[in-house]
């Protein structure tokens, strides 16, 4: 016994020194801005998802094409109208060793599913976990549910004997700035383990050996050193002088000179994401203008007005070199219900913006904060520097308070802001996601990030019904309906659609994905 | 600066001490005077430093008279023309609107936003350096007066803080007020903070100076004369041995002033300075750098060159200065 033990790790060990000499490859990455907690239930955000998905699986994965392929189930079905069954994936090990169990995706889709999870409302149908042995599960749902797979694809599994043992039963309460052992630390089944980690500015994964995976994907990437990089010009000139491999979001402004030099490539697509404005609709007064006793956005002439004075085509030409889609609904067109025939901005227009904004009784315009990312999105703030002077030239004076985006998320998420940026990437590639988060009313479970005050009868009703609609037909009416009521209402201002820029050095292959989320277990290295 | 006057005749800043008296009541004879005395001839002989007091006067005159120079007004964020961005210095934007300088990324004309970023600069550097006058010479006043162990815990201080760069300082300032501060107001504090932090990281030098010549003043005659008849030490140090420490101090605060604009833009170079809204040269800069690669030159180019010509004039008559009015070079 002994013996054989050794025998096998001196294989194993020749086989791993052969395999280093061949592909001991480091993938060095950067990008504007750092995963928000490492707790993978906390913040459904992309980089954080990004960097949960590669610690962790989820049970439903999707390719680089996005079409739905198993993960951590091996097979799904729907055993009765309010029960999926899923198989889970045998002989899977988490980082630690220990087994992966139908126990943990219970213990997961609980923790994901219950306040102050991030997730709860992605998977907000489901009632029960339901644990049928050790390669099963039962969801139960509070009604039928036709898209619980692609709803998914973005929760992480997590060891449930490690968080117990460093007591995280529960996630992260991130928009309090809570603190616990998840944050820093994770213990999931991903192609990659978490080899040190400091926030902000460099954490590194290497290769989980023993992943499930190995076979599947290509693997080639034995460590990734990931190091946020706020600065344009540096994140630049680390990537012209081979420091960086991959740089998910080079400068727009950079990109014309990136293509002409020969050994950087640029990988360009749509993404499944939409940048817009959130307007603050609560009637009662609103601490971020200065306007007293009334809230002027409350009124959808003044909406209208804001919207006719922004001109996204000068913002596409101008701040993203051409580099954006403009769009006149927050619905990005890859998404199942995508509105197309509403998909048209109102003009700009700014003598019918004033004469809008004199006709509400603000002939002298308003005052009001607009909160927006510095370090999220492609130029963001230069965004709300332009909606800034856009919205001024008609008499809306903006107070641009433009911060790093944890802090700009937690004010999204405590509703202290009256007018902020946002992009809306749709991960089930489905309306109801939209809806489910930015227009039910916010009440706990639904409209977790509706921080409009938006709220609607027909609306929630649409949203619930449309959770639980079996008929294809039916459902895309009820999505349809809920479209043509989010746009007569001008809840948010589109800006645009993103579109995505991936630069890698000669050699190295990200393939690209329209959720703006690299999947490294399928990067290769070509010489 | 009362006290200095009335005790002139000890200065080293009036160098013809005879004339002292007739000039007090004619004004025209005190201009005479200036025009006649070695400092103008020093100044008037040296082209370079003519050069440099021109342009200082010109970037004071450009920070005071701001909105009346500069030909638009970059930081009301109503007034850009986004379409106006990126134009390239000498070009007419597509508003029609001609720029100078160019434009940056969001329309705002690159000579206005120097004129008013100058001002920025120059107002923390001249608020930074009053700060840490102020307290550099308090101090080197007490420490040199009192001496004993007052002395010793006001120097060891300053020892221990000159032996980390003044940027460190002012960094770890800036950042402890940051952390203090709620973040509400911070975008308005900040450059209060800004002032604070690099005065704070540069009064060790007139704390030196001053405790040094007020040791030796206070041995003077006049000095024990004036303990003598009674004079409360408070008084002796402001009225008697203060005016002529001046005039040393007078030049550290000039080459001060050069370098706390540059480490104001350092430090807003940084990210860590005044706000990206009311923009000092070094923010200006840094806003810049990100267009350096796609060829927008101009963006940075001006302001560094804005900052460059300030800083070195500054210098140059600070420079001078010391020279002019150190005896032995005489």
């Amino acid at each position: 016994m002994q013996s054989r033990k050794l025998l096998m790790s001196l294989v194993l060990g020749s086989g791993l020194a052969v395999a280093s000499a061949a592909q001991a490859e480091t993938l060095r990455w950067a990008s504007q801005g750092d995963a928000l907690t490492l707790d993978p239930h906390a913040q459904n955000e992309g980089p954080t998802n990004t960097m949960s998905l590669h610690l962790h699986d989820p049970l439903v994965m999707r390719d680089n094409d996005m079409a739905i392929e198993p993960g951590l189930a091996t097979s799904w079905e729907a055993v009765e109208e309010t029960v999926w069954e899923f198989e889970i994936r045998e002989g899977v090990t988490f980082h630690d060793g220990s087994d992966f169990t139908a126990e943990d995706v219970a213990f997961s889709l609980n923790r994901a599913g219950t306040e102050p999870s991030d997730f709860r409302n992605y998977i907000s149908s489901i009632e029960e976990v339901e644990v049928v042995d050790d390669t099963t599960v039962h969801i139960h749902t509070s009604g039928p549910n036709p898209i619980l797979p692609q709803q998914l694809t973005q929760i992480s599994m997590m060891s449930k004997a490690w968080a117990e043992e460093n007591d995280v039963e529960t996630a992260q309460d991130y928009a309090s700035g809570e603190e616990n052992y998840a944050v820093r630390n994770a213990m999931g089944t991903g192609p990659y383990k978490l080899e040190s980690r400091e926030g902000d500015v460099r954490t590194v994964l290497v290769r989980n050996d023993d992943y499930w995976g190995m076979d599947r994907f290509p693997m080639e990437v034995e460590r990734i050193v990931y190091t946020p990089i706020s600065s344009d010009s540096t994140r630049v000139a680390a990537l012209l002088s081979g420091e960086l491999d991959f740089v998910l979001d080079p400068p727009v402004q950079d990109l014309e000179r990136l293509e002409e030099e020969g050994d950087i490539n640029i990988e360009q697509g749509e993404e499944n994401r939409t940048i817009f404005l959130g307007l603050n609709l609560r009637e009662e007064d609103s601490e971020y203008d200065n306007v007293e006793g009334e809230n002027p956005m409350a009124d959808k002439s003044v909406r209208e007005a804001m919207y006719h004075a922004i001109d996204a085509d000068t913002i596409q030409r101008v701040v993203m070199r051409g580099r954006s889609v403009p769009t006149g609904t927050i619905a990005p067109p890859f998404i199942n219900g995508y509105p197309e025939e509403l998909d048209e901005r109102l003009a700009f227009d700014q003598e019918r913006a004033r004469e809008l904004l004199a006709d509400a009784g603000y002939e002298d315009g308003f005052e009001v904060t607009l909160h927006c990312p510095n370090d999220r999105y492609i130029n963001d703030e230069a965004i709300c520097q332009a909606v800034a002077g856009m919205l001024g030239q008609v008499g809306v004076t903006v107070d641009l308070n433009s911060q790093t985006r944890s802090l700009h998320f937690q004010d999204i998420g405590n509703r202290e802001t009256g007018f902020y940026l946002l992009g809306w990437g749709v991960p089930t590639f489905d309306s109801e996601y939209v809806f489910n988060y930015l227009y039910h009313t916010d009440d706990g479970q639904r409209g977790s990030w509706n921080a409009t005050g938006f709220s609607n009868d027909r609306m929630d009703e649409l949203v619930q019904q449309m959770g639980t609609e079996v008929d294809e037909e039916r459902r895309n009416e009820m999505i349809a309906e809920a479209w043509e009521l989010a746009q007569s209402e001008l809840v948010y201002i589109p800006i645009h659609l993103q579109v995505l820029n991936w630069a890698t050095r000669e050699g190295v292959t990200v393939p690209l994905r329209a959720d703006n989320q690299p999947h490294i277990a399928t990067a290769t290295f070509n010489d | 600066m009362g006290a200095s006057q009335s005790n002139s005749q000890q200065g080293p800043l009036n160098s013809r001490q005879g004339q002292a008296g007739a000039s007090e009541e004619a004004p025209h004879g005190r201009l005479h005077r200036i025009f006649d005395s070695d400092i103008w001839h020093s100044f008037s002989h040296s082209p370079i430093t003519v050069l440099s007091a021109i342009i200082t006067l010109l970037f004071f005159l450009a920070a005071i008279f701001a909105p009346l120079i500069a030909p638009y007004t970059p930081f009301q964020a109503g007034s850009l023309h986004l379409m106006d961005g990126f134009t390239p210095p000498f070009e007419q934007g597509m508003s029609g609107n001609f720029y100078v300088f160019g434009t940056d990324d969001q329309g705002r004309d690159v000579f206005s936003a120097i004129i008013y970023g100058a001002r920025i600069s120059l107002l923390v550097g001249f608020c930074a350096v009053l700060f840490a006058m102020v307290l550099g010479v308090t101090l080197g006043l007490i420490a040199g007066y009192r001496g004993g162990w007052v002395d010793t815990v006001i120097m060891r201080i300053a020892d221990v803080q000159l032996s980390f760069p003044a940027i460190l300082v002012a960094l770890l300032i800036f950042g402890l007020a940051k952390a203090m501060i709620p973040r509400d107001y911070q975008e308005n504090m900040a450059i209060y903070v800004l002032i604070i932090s690099i005065g704070l990281s540069d009064w060790v030098q007139y704390a030196r100076t001053v405790r040094g010549t007020t040791m030796v003043e206070k041995n003077r005659e006049y000095v024990q004369a004036a303990r003598v008849i009674g004079v409360r030490p408070a008084v002796i140090l402001f009225r008697h041995v203060l005016p002529n420490v001046m005039g040393s101090v007078l030049v550290i605060a000039t080459i001060g002033l050069a370098l706390a604009i540059i480490a104001e833009a350092t430090l807003s170079f940084l990210g860590v300075g005044v706000p990206p809204t009311t923009p000092s040269l070094g923010t200006l800069i840094r806003i810049g750098n990100d267009f350096l690669f796609s060829g927008e030159w101009w963006i940075t180019i001006f302001p560094g060159i804005a900052l460059i010509m300030l800083a070195l004039s500054v210098n140059l008559l600070g420079d001078w200065l010391r020279d002019a009015l150190n005896p032995k070079l005489r």
